[in-house]
């Protein structure tokens, strides 16, 4: 390094300006992967929270997918989860968005239904056919709190408690009894007794998941894999985890570009340094040591700015994540992209000829 | 011998045929003395000092340097060689530019490994030697072209090799500060004991070297004694 510091100091220029690059792109990155993080959290942080390990969908028909949105689930599917081997629990949940209304104030919301002390909800004891469990966001957005009554879909309702944040697809949950939930967003088939949208499993390694989906005519997926089943979660995080690749890969590329140019500038240098008797892999590690100090310094300083922004905006209105997977990976991950974009920029050096440093021999 | 070139030949290839550079060449540089290599352009000195710096390996014969031959030594064995053992003043400075003068040739001590401190002591010594002792802080554009050269002759000296070779140390000088700098270069050719090669075509210096060797047309004259 004892070149490539000198480098550093005396182009204070080409670096300053190569590192504000990287500064910006880090600062992009990790604003994008907060934002990204945080609308994540409100499309999917009610499902992700569940103590279940397996959602049972209604089996789609046909080419349909898994959907959030279309799925019923009757009892008799669900005694049949519950029934069989293997399964810890087998609780239904009935999903709707609605309105909810608390004087002058409306709100969009997620009720979720749940059976009389499942584990599913918080303070699910205190659910009961005309008191329900708000989640912090749907108390503050309809100005209520414990005890304050409020409108769902046209029923009148008592707030038992204001519980957790959890939301579904953008808007924040409402916890209620199935039966209330069954009343204020009625399901479309009724034929086969009380009905949900889906089937909450905690599952052991017995249970045969293939033969009761096909008993109960059901098609499980474990939560996580559920997500893509909500449809503004898939196009969204879809759309902003490719902008992420992008600015990744961009990030790369300019990094790669810039060290390009910069070795082609000194390769007189180098030639010289190898005719001096300096040794491939030395420069290859000086050139590459000045390349992570640049990177390691851009991508902190980038790091930092895009942390406090966050830090900021945190708790407004703007959905963003600040955790130190949404902060620190992105940074890791340009760092070793970069890395390697300025790997392959520098292996020329290897093929730089020290002849070139004797002038009359060029 | 610090430097013996034996019945070396080398040809670069020239369309479908191939030039010869030298021909059967042989070349012995004591330890201590300074040797001229003269001839027109193109007569194959530069090609004579690369060979000898290890950077082309000829088509035939045999480069001795300190006693080791470099027939059969790899490329890092041979940058290894270039190291400890050569040390090369270029025709143009080719200084670093973020370099000050000193750290032009404290990087030759750590190329080789050496600790800054005692890398530092002998830059000075070597600066010093060279009548730059007190321009060590000063970067390449901040000297003038003879302050470079004579720069370009300590970092050659820095790690102590036993041959020194010189590439047409004087072309971009003027008379006085050509006269200048060759001067220096036999003065540490015997001060440092090296066994140096001049590459020149510049005659009217050349009184006080050791020995001239003419090359002409990839052939060398046999080399008379000058003194």
């Amino acid at each position: 390094m004892f070149v490539a510091w000198r480098d550093l100091k005396f182009a204070k220029g080409r670096f300053a300006l190569m590192g504000a690059v990287i500064v910006l792109i880090t600062l992009l990155v990790g604003l994008l992967s907060g934002l990204t993080a945080g609308l994540g959290r409100q499309n999917v942080s009610a499902i992700t929270s569940l103590p279940a390990d397996k959602i049972a969908f209604q089996a789609p028909s046909g080419r349909q997918e898994l959907s959030y949105s279309n799925s019923t689930v009757t009892e008799q599917q669900w005694r049949k989860w519950s029934e069989a081997p293997g399964v810890e629990s087998a609780e239904p949940l009935g999903i709707t968005t609605t309105k909810a209304t608390a004087g002058d104030k409306s709100t969009g919301v997620s009720a979720f239904g749940v059976e009389p002390g499942s584990r599913l909800a918080p303070d699910s004891d205190r659910i009961t056919g005309s008191a329900v469990v708000l989640s912090t966001t749907a108390a503050d957005d309809l100005g209520v709190k414990a005890g304050d009554s409020f409108t769902l879909a046209g029923r009148q309702l008592k707030v038992a408690a204001v519980r957790g944040d959890a939301h579904f697809s953008h808007t924040p949950v409402i916890w209620t009894r199935l039966d209330t939930w069954q009343k204020t967003a009625p399901p479309t088939s009724t034929d086969d007794g009380p009905t949900a949208t889906v089937i909450a499993l905690s599952t052991t390694s017995q249970a045969d998941v293939a033969a009761t989906d096909h008993q109960a005519g059901t098609k499980t997926v474990s939560t996580d894999d559920s997500l893509s089943a909500i449809g503004s979660y898939t196009s969204e995080n879809g759309s902003l985890q490719l902008m992420r690749g992008f600015l990744f890969a961009i990030s790369a590329l300019v990094i790669g570009a810039f060290f390009t140019v910069w070795t082609i500038q000194r390769s007189g240098d180098v030639a010289v340094l190898k005719a001096l008797g300096a040794s491939t892999a030395n420069l290859l590690k000086d050139a590459l040591g000045q390349a992570v100090v640049l990177l390691v310094g851009g991508t902190l300083i980038g790091t930092g700015i895009a942390a406090s922004v966050g830090a900021l905006v945190s708790g407004s209105a703007v959905p963003f994540l600040l955790t130190p997977a949404t902060v620190l990976i992105p940074a890791v991950v340009i760092i070793l992209l970069g890395a390697l974009g300025a790997a392959l920029s520098i292996r020329r050096i290897t093929s730089v000829d020290p002849l070139t440093a004797l002038g009359s021999v060029r | 011998m610090s430097l013996n070139l034996t019945d070396i030949t080398l040809t670069y290839p020239d369309g479908d045929t191939r030039l010869t550079a030298l021909d059967q060449v042989s070349l012995e540089v004591p330890q201590g003395s300074l040797t001229a290599v003269v001839g027109p352009s193109g007569s194959g000195k530069s090609s004579l000092l690369a060979v000898a710096a290890t950077l082309i390996t000829p088509d035939t014969g045999t480069v001795t340097i300190d006693g080791q031959r470099t027939t059969g030594l790899t490329r890092g064995e041979l940058t290894e060689l270039r190291r400890h053992k050569i040390g090369i003043v270029f025709q143009q400075p080719n200084l670093l530019p973020s370099l000050t003068a000193a750290e032009q040739l404290q990087v030759m001590a750590q190329l080789d490994g050496r600790k800054p401190g005692t890398a530092r002591t002998r830059a000075m010594e070597l600066l010093d030697a060279v009548g730059l002792a007190d321009q060590a802080g000063r970067r390449p554009h901040q000297l003038s072209g003879g302050q470079r050269q004579r720069v370009n002759i300590a970092r050659a000296l820095m790690n102590d090799p036993t041959v020194l070779l010189v590439d047409e140390p004087t072309s971009a000088l003027d008379h006085e500060r050509g006269a200048a700098v060759l001067g220096l270069i036999t003065r540490l050719t015997h001060q440092q004991a090296t066994a140096t090669v001049l590459v020149t075509h510049d005659r009217t210096h050349l009184t006080a070297v050791d020995q001239i060797a003419e090359v002409q047309d990839g052939r060398l004259r046999l080399p008379a004694m000058n003194r």
